[in-house]
């Protein structure tokens, strides 16, 4: 991928090259990642756009460390991830990426509150909980238990939890796939909040052509492959979407 | 707290109903490992105390009469520290009140100048200061209620002697008081006695002389060379062979219990430790399962491999703190309970009973044992588990044909029925585990149930069938013929059958033994032996029958020759065929007809005792007749012992019985609840669709609590099995010569065990009855996979 034409090209966050995903899930063979190649920067809000299947989750997986591809590599700052052990992507989810889940996977048993602690008590530099929470709009319930939260609060929690540690990387898998409109509004309103405020590089995946319009550039992924790269003019601000 | 720690105590409280369940498994197998630990501790080490204090002697020796100075000679062999020549004797004892007759051992206490081994403990009053004062052994006085100043009357040698009791004592010599020969202790039959020894010189004879010996040794003597050395010095004046603590009986009595100790300890603590680490596993392998994505999301924000394993890890851990102290808690209260039943049997001035540090890290140890067993596969899952994996919905079960559809029953099957034997089919090594679980339960019952029904068949062929005189009298001297003929004339006495009964050393290549061998009359049907069968078997024309136990312990089959040395008479030793063996639970022996024995003496028809059998009603006016008589050293009722030795055991017995049961039911509600917990959380949603497609609360209860009493049908036969097992296990280990539990386990017992498991069965469906009724359909049916 080209870096952002007419531009003194800063260094990208991430670099992908070949990156290729095969894994068995019960007894099927699935071909995740066919050869990506792939630049990310600073500051962007990148929407990765693709229908299920298409590929979009792997991608997301190992560019947070979570998953290795099968063949390819991926550098961050100029650090391969690639064949990193097991130790140093736990330090590199550690310091520097945030992660926001399509089903928010918040731990139960823990309040809104407890949930964001669960980070910032191993980060380096964390904001305070409640600081946290308060960017998400959700201060006043942060002492409320996941199950007494409403879909929309439990992603905005989950946004809370990924960014209190001030990382680098802000990781979102479709984070308004389970939501309502106006619920995902609030909860996209909250991602470009924090992408605008930290400077944290978004990734956000959907399948939702209509978010695209929010982001710096839309990678579109079908079959395990890039199928395309637009950059939009100009960000539209999450309030004026409708789906 | 950290938010971790937050998550684990709330998981703890979510799973509080199985974590209970786990941790009174644990506390019952850490109690019972505490309990048999601190009493093998206690019983051990107030043994030890006890013999060091009271200066227990290392070797012993019976002469028929040695002069004192002889004494001098004794000292001088190489090993021996301290000799101490004593007079004792057995006599017929009367107590004001009690028509019974009662043996009294009489024991002599040190003279002046002599190192005083064995030595007395005062429990009350004093060491008598006149030649007609004796101490009481603690149990006889207890049995009698006699105090210091009570009088006692002896008939020693013949002559009836008044005694008053001068003080209440005990010694390491008689921990365990039983009268030589008998099986059972009876406190009310058999009592020490100990006097100066001045009078019991005199009574028996024994004037400048001695009858017994008992030695201390030097640090580095070999007891054998003493005891050799000892058999030659004391040959000549009819010595029946000396030996160490090993035969001292009650000694040897007291080894026999700690062992049983030890080997109850291994097989409860093995139980325990088993159904434990199962009952984690499953618990803690579910909980992994459905927090998959918990994990993920863990290792998705940093923590790292071990962290998240540690916390898990950590409820394990929990459960060990609490199930330990609990465990020890209850450990200490059942051995205290434990320790006084032992003092009833085993009589020490004190005890000296603590739970050591010792005990506490062996609790410690065992249950993180059983967690680390338990937990090692689930957190190996956890750790290994990649974070992207874990976010991915896991792969659907894979399910197939029951074993019994597969056979072709399906037909007999409903469809509830199928997905019983389906579900359980899914995970055959869990259903596995569940079943050996749920069946060590029963085995446990069986066990214990065992005991009781074991002692009354040894009883019932011993003391019914083997043995069926009223009475057994045993003469000062061998005694001619006539002596039984007056017997048979005392009113009252339907049938007389007079023995001869010899202390013998049998020797088979390098391996002896010290017995006794009875002639027994031709026909003999007061006492009989028995073939393996438990068929009475005639007495062959020569030779010998030997126990079976004790012809293995010699390594001697039928056919084979022994040498028999004589201990008595003439002592001689000849070499005599083994003509066969006999079978019998208490004790071993050697047997021959009375005119073999008497040949091998090389004696005439001499006689040592007679068995009597009675007529009804008859049974005060012999005992009257047979007081008068000074050759009747010993009278030993028959009934009377038996019923003495049920009455001490029925409390132990019960005791026993209660702690197993509580146990078995314990593992089987822990088993049993557990499986229904895991079924109801896996299959929660499956249930839940078919309340929606409209079966009633009652058919999905069903559901559930068939598969329940599906396993517990299962673990039934296999329980029994596992029961007889650890009968077979425990009979094994505690078999020694003497004695040797049948392996009699009663039709009831089983019926007991399978009752007691299907109760449980039933308790634990009605403890999930309540999750089960509250299954919210509908939120179960949006929650996704």
């Amino acid at each position: 991928m080209s870096a952002a034409p007419g531009l003194a090209t800063p260094a990208p966050v991430f670099r992908a090259a070949g990156l290729t995903k095969v894994y068995r899930m019960g007894e099927v063979e699935v071909h995740a990642l066919r050869g990506v190649d792939l630049e990310l920067y600073a500051g962007e809000f990148v929407v990765l756009l693709g229908p299920s299947g298409s590929g979009k989750s792997t991608l997301l997986n190992i560019l947070g460390g979570l998953d290795a591809p099968t063949a390819g590599v991926v550098e961050c700052r100029g650090h391969p991830l690639t064949g990193a052990g097991d130790e140093a992507l736990t330090q590199f989810r550690r310091e520097h990426v945030g992660f926001v889940f399509q089903f928010y996977n918040l731990i139960p048993s823990l309040t809104a509150r407890e949930n964001v602690a669960l980070v910032t008590e191993i980060a380096q530099q964390p904001m305070d909980p409640a600081d946290a929470l308060g960017l998400v709009g959700l201060r006043e319930r942060m002492d409320h238990f996941p199950a007494q939260l409403s879909g929309g609060e439990q992603q905005r929690v989950a946004i809370a939890r990924a960014i209190a540690k001030r990382p680098d990387v802000l990781l979102c898998d479709e984070p308004t796939g389970a939501l309502d409109s106006p619920t995902g509004i609030l909860v996209l309103q909250a991602l470009e909040r924090i992408n605008r405020e930290t400077g944290a590089l978004t990734v956000v995946i959907t399948h939702n052509e209509v978010i695209a319009r929010m982001a710096d550039r839309v990678i579109r992924l079908k079959d395990g492959r890039i199928a395309g790269v637009e950059r939009n003019a100009a960000r539209v601000d999450p309030r004026e979407l409708r789906w | 707290m950290t938010a971790l720690h937050r998550k684990l105590w709330r998981d703890l409280k979510q799973l509080r109903g199985q974590v209970i369940a786990i941790s009174l498994v644990m506390v019952g197998g850490i109690g019972t490992m505490v309990m048999a630990q601190t009493n093998y501790a206690a019983l051990a080490g107030t043994r030890a105390l006890y013999y060091a204090e009271h200066r227990f002697a290392e070797v012993f020796a019976r002469v028929k009469r040695a002069p004192l100075p002889l004494v001098e000679s004794v000292r001088t062999i190489p090993g021996v520290r301290e000799a101490e020549p004593r007079v004792m004797g057995f006599v017929t004892l009367e107590i004001a009140g009690y028509e019974e007759p009662v043996t009294g051992q009489m024991v002599s206490l040190p003279r002046p100048g002599d190192p005083g081994l064995n030595r007395v403990f005062l429990r009350a009053g004093r060491l008598p200061a006149a030649d007609d004062e004796a101490v009481l052994g603690e149990l006889f006085a207890e049995a009698h209620g006699l105090r210091p100043g009570d009088p006692v009357t002896a008939i020693m040698n013949g002559r009836r002697q008044r005694l008053t009791v001068s003080g209440i004592g005990l010694s390491p010599e008689f921990i365990y008081q039983i009268r030589p020969g008998d099986v059972f202790p009876d406190f009310e039959r058999f009592g020490v006695l100990w006097m100066p020894y001045e009078p019991l010189a005199m009574a028996f004879d024994m004037d400048g002389a001695f009858n017994d010996l008992s030695l201390t040794l030097t640090r580095e003597a070999r007891e054998q060379d003493v005891v050799d050395a000892l058999d030659l010095l004391l040959r000549p004046y009819g010595g029946a062979g000396a030996h160490g603590r090993d035969l001292q009986l009650s000694h040897r009595f007291l080894d026999e219990e700690l062992g049983q100790l030890q080997i109850m300890t291994r097989l409860f603590s093995a139980i325990f430790l088993g159904v434990t680490a199962f009952l984690l596993n499953v618990v803690i392998g579910r909980l992994i399962s459905t927090q998959r994505e918990q994990i993920a999301v863990l290792k998705a924000y940093g923590y790292s491999r071990f962290e998240v394993s540690l916390h898990y890890a950590q409820l394990a851990l929990l459960m060990v703190l609490v199930g330990v102290p609990a465990g020890l808690a209850l450990g200490a209260w059942l051995g205290r309970g434990m320790a006084d039943i032992y003092m009833d049997f085993y009589r020490f001035p004190y005890l000296a009973w603590s739970v050591e540090p010792f005990v506490v890290a062996l609790a410690f140890a065992f249950a993180l044992a059983a967690a680390a067993i338990g937990t090692a596969g689930g957190l190996a899952r956890v750790f290994r588990l990649p974070p992207a994996e874990a976010m991915r919905p896991e792969a659907p079960p894979v399910y197939r044909r029951s074993l019994a559809e597969r056979a072709g029953l399906a037909a007999l099957l409903d469809p509830a029925a199928r997905m019983i034997l389906r579900n359980l089919g899914r995970r055959p090594l869990r259903t596995l585990m569940s079943v050996l679980g749920i069946g060590l339960g029963t085995g446990i019952l069986v066990l214990s149930r065992f005991q009781g029904g074991a002692i009354e068949q040894m009883v019932d062929v011993q003391f019914g069938f083997a043995q069926r005189d009223d009475f057994a009298v045993t003469f000062t001297e061998p005694a001619s013929a006539r002596a039984a003929q007056e017997l048979a004339a005392l009113p009252g006495v339907r049938a007389v059958e007079p023995f001869r009964s010899a202390a013998v050393r049998l020797r088979h290549g390098h391996r002896e033994y010290r017995t006794a061998l009875q002639g027994l009359p031709d026909d003999a049907d007061l006492k009989r032996v028995l073939d393996a069968e438990l068929r009475p078997a005639p007495l062959p024309e020569d030779g010998l029958l030997l126990t079976d136990y004790l012809a293995d312990m010699l390594r001697v089959r039928p056919g084979d020759r022994i040498d028999v040395e004589f201990l008595e008479g003439h002592r001689r030793t000849l070499s005599v065929p083994v003509a066969g063996t006999v079978h019998e639970y208490l004790g071993v022996g050697a047997y021959a007809r009375r005119e073999v024995v008497n040949r091998l003496l090389g004696e005439g028809a001499a006689l040592s005792g007679a068995w009597l059998a009675l007529e009804g009603g008859a049974r005060a006016g012999v005992i009257r007749e047979l007081r008068a008589r000074p050759r009747v050293a010993a009278v030993t009722d028959r009934a009377a012992t038996v019923q003495s030795f049920r009455d001490t055991m029925a409390e132990s017995i019960l005791t026993f019985t209660l702690i197993a049961t509580l146990m078995a039911a314990s593992i089987a509600v822990g088993v049993v609840y557990n499986d229904s917990r895991i079924t109801l959380a896996e299959r929660g949603r499956e249930l839940a669709s078919l309340r929606v497609l409209g079966y009633t609360r009652g058919e999905v209860r069903a559901l559930l609590v068939g598969e329940l009493f599906t396993l517990a049908f299962l673990a039934l036969v296999p329980g029994f099995l596992l029961g007889v097992g650890m009968v077979y296990l425990l009979i094994e280990g505690f078999a020694s010569d003497l004695y040797r539990i049948p392996l009699a386990v009663e039709p009831s017992g089983f019926a007991i065990a399978g009752l007691v498991v299907l109760a449980a069965t039933a308790l634990s469906g009605a403890l999930v009855r309540r999750r089960l009724d509250a299954l919210d359909l509908v939120a179960v049916l949006k929650l996704k996979e």
